[in-house]
């Protein structure tokens, strides 16, 4: 944004120190990110910079830590992992399918009570976890479902079928129905026209929405707290706990592993979008 | 002519109308089935647990069902004067029941609760109980301890009687109800919660305002930036918004710590000593600085999403009219982005109200919140109602909050990235 040639002097400091404060914020929101990857190499077990790393010495870098991470005794991650993918992935199966249907039918002009039903439907994601983790833990105590991978998937599937509902509804907002009538007339049966005409349409939605179905679970640490007993421990209690007693370099790998997850999830989405756009005739630019 | 020539029939011979109704209620069926497994899934699992919050959080049936035959004997005891000795045999008895079952020490804390000096005169009651003749119960069990002489701890347990109790309520608010029902505050050391609300309030209120000060120009930037450049820039944004909350506060535990990066540059540009780092973790500061960051991008989001759609010849129109840029942008742009903003600042406050994680790790005890003592006294004390009861109150200010933003804003607009 290149400022025009007649800006006054004061508009165009104004316009400099935005553009700091800008670069400041990006800084601030991007930064710590980075500070995880160098010393997640340190081959010292201190969180700090070491005078070898300054001076960008390789004796200073190593992968132990990373090797700890894999093929260390005491550490729980590959179990941690297990679950988690484990869990992740069930949770992300169920939010998609419930959310979908529901979000079928709410989108649909004839259902009675829409406003206080969708209320009722993304209220997991408006209640603060914390009080969704009590009340959680009271259901699963009393069905016995408390400490076992089960109660862990359903409490997650309440968390993430929100956003699953969220998107594929914002999805649907510029669905033509039209075609699915088309295909009615055609012959084809309910379930057909869902396979064949909605769900290729939606997809992309339903992607997202169960991208952050996957991200929310694979990220939640308030709720699990209070299900999961020691056999079902998952990556973010492993990490709570570590933070909570000694800051090891170990868990600076495994935050590292969790960064390009999340930029792999990142790239995901952001395509998906595009994707959705262009097939919805929205314009980008 | 007769109104039945008029309706237009449908070709099996039904009234359209009676047809097109028939349909529409079909597809409102049709509609509401689709979403019947999720609500029914979330009723079940999440709607009602809620209410049983607030069953368990009221719920005061445990001494209750301990001493029924005292209480029954207690329904005619006025309370000025000592009770008569059915209310001690009763009560004998109830207590010997428990003996048996071991499970008298309950009483002990529950009553202790109440009012203190319970536990040693019912444990000292216990050992001398086996020795006690029948009849005339008064005056065995008055001889055990003085203070079962004293009317104030038979008042006490009759206090105990309702099925219900808002005492958690009470107490979470840092008020008792004393010994005449009135409602007081709490002995001066033990007022601790007013100040985690206050707290709570305090850092959700500054840590809005921070995000809001920090996302409106960045949003301003992302929105008015080629699409190229923003895309990039954009994913500074986006990378901590799908990065683990964890990880990010991992970060800035590195960040902050004594020997931190952030001290080290400190030192480095002279701003403080070597000797004299301050301390910027496991205080307010670490809680602020970590769920700003944290934050931040729930700021951004909706409000690059409604700048978006601001069109850049509002602003030149406004200047071309004769307006500096400061009123083009104060009279013009400013007001069209303030849905953006009630959505942003709206839920990084809901967000915040109810942080737990980032608190616990960087917050140190003078960072705590109120999640924290939900939390504390869930897995630690384990007094499920009075963690119920504080639930419940954080829960009715959010949904106050939420009604506002629902008013102002329209819930429908929430987006998602």
């Amino acid at each position: 944004m290149a400022l025009p040639k007649y800006t006054e002097i004061r508009y165009r400091v104004w316009h400099y120190i935005y553009l700091t404060f800008c670069a400041g914020v990006f800084i601030f929101l991007i930064a710590p990110l980075f500070v995880i990857f160098p010393l997640s190499f340190n081959a010292e077990e201190f969180l700090v910079f070491s005078e070898g790393m300054k001076s960008l010495d390789p004796d200073a870098f190593s992968l132990r830590w990373y090797e700890d991470m894999v093929y260390g005794t005491k550490n729980p991650w590959g179990l941690a992992a297990k679950n988690s993918f484990i869990i992740a992935i069930f949770a992300t199966l169920g939010s998609i399918v419930l959310g979908t249907t529901a979000a079928l039918g709410l989108s649909s002009r004839h259902m009675p009570y829409k406003g206080l039903i969708m209320a009722t439907l993304i209220s997991p994601m408006i209640v603060p976890l914390i009080i969704s983790g009590v009340a959680i833990f009271f259901f699963m105590a009393k069905v016995g479902l408390a400490a076992t991978h089960t109660g862990i998937v359903l409490a997650h599937i309440i968390l993430g079928t929100p956003f699953v509902v969220i998107t594929v509804t914002a999805t649907l907002t510029g669905f033509d129905h039209s075609v699915t009538r088309a295909a009615s007339s055609l012959g084809s049966d309910p379930v057909n026209t869902f396979m064949k005409i909605t769900l290729p349409l939606i997809l992309p939605g339903v992607i997202s929405g169960g991208l952050f179905a996957f991200v929310t679970s694979f990220d939640e640490v308030v709720v699990v707290l209070f299900l999961a007993g020691l056999e079902n421990t998952t990556i973010p209690i492993q990490m709570w706990t570590g933070l909570r007693e000694q800051l090891s370099p170990t868990i600076l790998a495994v935050a590292t592993c969790l960064i390009v997850l999340s930029t792999l999830i990142l790239v995901t989405a952001e395509l998906l979008r595009r994707r959705s756009e262009r097939i919805r005739g929205i314009n980008i630019n | 002519m007769s109104s039945e020539t008029q309706k237009i029939l449908t070709t099996d011979g039904i009234p359209l109308e009676e047809s097109l109704k028939k349909a529409e209620k079909k597809n409102k069926i049709k509609a509401f089935l689709l979403v019947c497994p999720l609500l029914l899934f979330l009723i079940i699992t999440y709607v009602f647990p809620i209410g049983d919050m607030l069953f368990r959080s009221v719920d005061d049936r445990m001494v209750t069902n301990m001493l029924p035959k005292t209480y029954k004997a207690m329904e005619n005891w006025d309370g000025k004067e000592l009770p008569e000795e059915e209310v001690f045999a009763s009560f004998y008895q109830d207590y010997k029941l428990l003996i048996e079952q071991k499970t008298f020490g309950k009483l002990a804390t529950q009553l202790n609760y109440e009012k203190n000096g319970f536990k040693s005169i019912l444990k000292k009651l216990q050992r001398k109980m086996k020795k006690f003749e029948d009849g005339n119960y008064k005056e065995q069990i008055m001889d055990v301890h003085k203070r079962w002489a004293n009317v104030e701890y038979w008042r006490a347990i009759k206090r105990r009687a309702p099925e219900i109790s808002y005492a958690k309520y009470l107490k979470g608010m840092d008020l008792i109800a004393d010994e005449d029902g009135k409602i007081i505050q709490v002995s001066e050391e033990r007022r601790i919660h007013r100040i985690l609300w206050l707290r709570t309030l305090e850092v959700a209120f500054f840590v809005t305002l921070f995000c809001f000060v920090m996302a409106y120009p960045i949003a301003h930037l992302l929105a008015t930036l080629p699409m190229k450049y923003s895309n990039l820039l954009m994913i500074c944004v986006l990378l901590p918004f799908w990065t683990s909350l964890l990880v990010r506060t991992a970060s800035w535990m590195i960040l902050l710590q004594q020997q931190g990066v952030v001290n080290d540059f400190f030192v480095w540009i002279g701003l403080v000593t070597d000797d004299n780092r301050p301390e910027m973790m496991y205080n307010k500061t670490g809680t602020y600085v970590a769920m700003t960051q944290i934050l931040l991008p729930f700021m951004v989001l909706p409000l690059y999403s409604v700048m978006k759609t601001i069109s850049p010849s509002l602003m030149r129109a406004g200047k071309s009219l004769g307006g500096t840029p400061f009123v083009a942008f104060w009279k013009v742009y400013f007001p069209l982005t303030i849905p953006g903003i009630g959505a942003g600042c709206l839920l990084v406050f809901i967000l915040a109200i109810g942080y737990y994680i980032t608190p616990a790790l960087v917050g140190g005890a003078s960072g705590t919140l109120i999640s924290n003592q939900i939390a504390f006294h869930m897995k630690s004390t384990l007094d499920w109602s009075f963690a119920s009861a504080m639930g419940l109150m954080l829960l009715v200010g959010v949904l106050a909050i939420y009604w506002v933003y629902n008013k102002l804003v329209g819930v429908d607009n929430i987006k998602l990235g």
